[in-house]
């Protein structure tokens, strides 16, 4: 394989990774794993802080 | 009550304390370097004529100091932090842990011992000789193993994102390091490296280029995914966006390097490839941003009220800035301009000052009572003064090195009718003179504005545990 054709595969690769990455972060599938996760930063203090009861995560 | 996180006395707060505290302290000492080689810059005569207070001699000191002191200081003390709470779990191991703090240490005061008497490769930012560069790898291995040991035996089943940041940003500065500073060494403080002519200038550039991107950029942001929703009290704007970011980051800074050798001997399509990276680069610069700045909507008032959360948005804003500037001047036209002239000087020390140096002490003011057993500040006036200090510092500064650099550009690049340049140089260095003592005045402001902190710091360490909670923010 001769280097411009290399360098079309790859530039489509990395077009469809993309898309991919895209794709997977925001089916809806996803969201209720995001959710908690991004409200990790606060699990690990509830025992001292109540104000997002309902959403204990452990 | 019922909870299986552990409490905050399983975590490993020491070294932590450790690189806190030396951040704050660094960053006096790296900062007054700036401003004492800006000062000679106004007044050249203040080397008086010794060698290793030489301008040359003592920027490298600056800029190493700001980075790997300062800089990266602050990242371990943040990213010790930051794994141990988001996977309630405690750091891998304790004496890696240590082992870090004080060969880090080392570290730095080898380059304080070694760059002044002028021992360095030459190599911008990569400056340290090779037995540092070996020591420094250690270190970093060390770092490595305990920060993804951490990661491994975490009691959550998602690695939290500000922790894939500081991931990439571990890995990949040990690469740069690794690569950059391959050499042959002649005797013990002295080496050379294994690339030469174009190959090497574009090796340091990616190196260079990576430092900003990966250290100065994906650690500094997983900084900000951490402290900016903690301090707003809610959760990220969007944890989608985030992981968009991430990828989209990691995947272009790294081609973006060859912007720095704009119309050298390297191949043209490298310098194109270089400029096109980094103009695309905008997006994902600016979808992080938008995503710390939106976790405060709905929240907006706390700005007025909160100094620490002025901090961190005030230092996204300034990474928006220089994330807009910065592709603006990769494109070669832009650069043909911009190039070799305080402008550059500018664009740096507003990403520098207003984005490194700021989030990084919003983050500190934030984590540093709660290091203590408490939740604030010994005082929220003084983080409100050293905020407009900070922040008056870093404006006064780029709007210096601005009209500075545009200045010189224009002038350098002026020919008359016959072709022959309309300005010799020392006519363009006598323009820039007076611009040099407005930056040298922004920089006292800054420094200011950490000797506050460090006061405001040792007070807040000295105060009992549990007494600094109460307290309203002004």
């Amino acid at each position: 394989m001769d280097y411009a054709t290399f360098r079309g595969i790859s530039t489509v690769g990395m077009l469809i990774l993309f898309i991919g990455i895209y794709a997977w972060a925001y089916s809806s599938r996803r969201k209720k794993s995001f959710d908690e996760a991004a409200n990790l930063v606060f699990a690990d203090e509830q025992n001292h802080d109540n104000k997002i009861a309902g959403e204990e995560s452990k | 009550m019922t909870h299986t996180s552990p409490s905050h006395a399983d975590y490993n707060y020491t070294v932590i304390r450790q690189f806190a505290i030396t951040t704050v302290i660094w960053g006096i000492i790296g900062m007054t370097v700036g401003v004492f080689i800006a000062a000679q810059l106004y007044w050249p005569q203040l080397n008086f004529d010794t060698p290793w207070l030489t301008f040359s001699r003592l920027r490298p000191l600056h800029t190493n100091a700001v980075i790997f002191a300062f800089g990266t200081s602050a990242l371990f003390a943040t990213s010790y932090y930051v794994v141990q709470r988001t996977c309630q779990t405690r750091l891998f191991s304790d004496k890696l842990a240590s082992f870090t703090f004080w060969g880090w240490q080392a570290v730095i005061i080898s380059a304080v011992v070694t760059l002044p008497l002028g021992y360095t490769s030459s190599k911008e930012y990569a400056e340290l000789e090779w037995p540092i560069d070996i020591l420094i790898t250690i270190v970093w291995v060390a770092y490595a193993i305990n920060f993804f040991g951490t990661l491994f035996q975490r009691k959550t089943s998602h690695i939290y994102v500000a922790n894939w940041f500081y991931g990439s940003f571990i890995l990949v500065v040990a690469i740069l390091h690794l690569v950059n500073s391959a050499a042959i060494p002649v005797d013990w403080l002295k080496s050379y490296s294994v690339y030469s002519g174009a190959t090497d200038a574009m090796v340091q550039w990616w190196y260079g280029h990576n430092a900003v991107g990966f250290l100065l950029t994906a650690g500094f942001l997983g900084m900000m995914y951490y402290f900016v929703p903690k301090q707003a009290e809610r959760p990220v704007y969007s944890y989608r966006l985030s992981i968009v970011h991430f990828w989209a980051l990691i995947a272009l800074y790294i081609w973006a390097g060859p912007h720095h050798l704009h119309y050298t001997a390297l191949p043209d399509w490298t310098q194109t490839v270089g400029m096109v990276m980094s103009v695309i680069l905008f997006a994902p610069s600016w979808g992080g941003m938008i995503n710390g700045i939106m976790t405060l909507s709905g929240a907006w008032h706390k700005l007025r009220t909160d100094p620490i959360l002025r901090f961190l948005i005030v230092s996204l804003s300034f990474y928006g800035m220089s994330t807009f500037e910065g592709p603006m001047m990769a494109i070669k036209t832009v650069n043909a301009l911009s190039h070799y002239t305080d402008w550059t000087v500018g664009h740096v020390h507003s990403g520098a000052l207003g984005w490194v140096a700021m989030v990084s002490v919003g983050a500190l003011y934030h984590m540093i009572p709660r290091l203590y057993g408490n939740t604030q500040m010994y005082s929220t006036k003084l983080i409100n003064t050293h905020f407009w200090l900070a922040t008056i510092g870093t404006v006064l500064y780029i709007v210096a090195m601005w009209i500075s650099g545009v200045m010189q550009g224009l002038m350098w690049s002026a020919v008359n009718a016959d072709g022959t340049l309309t300005y010799s140089f020392v006519e363009s260095l006598q323009a820039s003179y007076p611009f040099y003592l407005m930056r040298t005045i922004g920089g006292v402001f800054f420094v200011a504005g950490m000797v506050i902190m460090l006061y405001n710091v040792i007070k807040t360490i000295q105060a009992p545990k549990g007494s600094l909670t109460e307290k309203q923010a002004l």
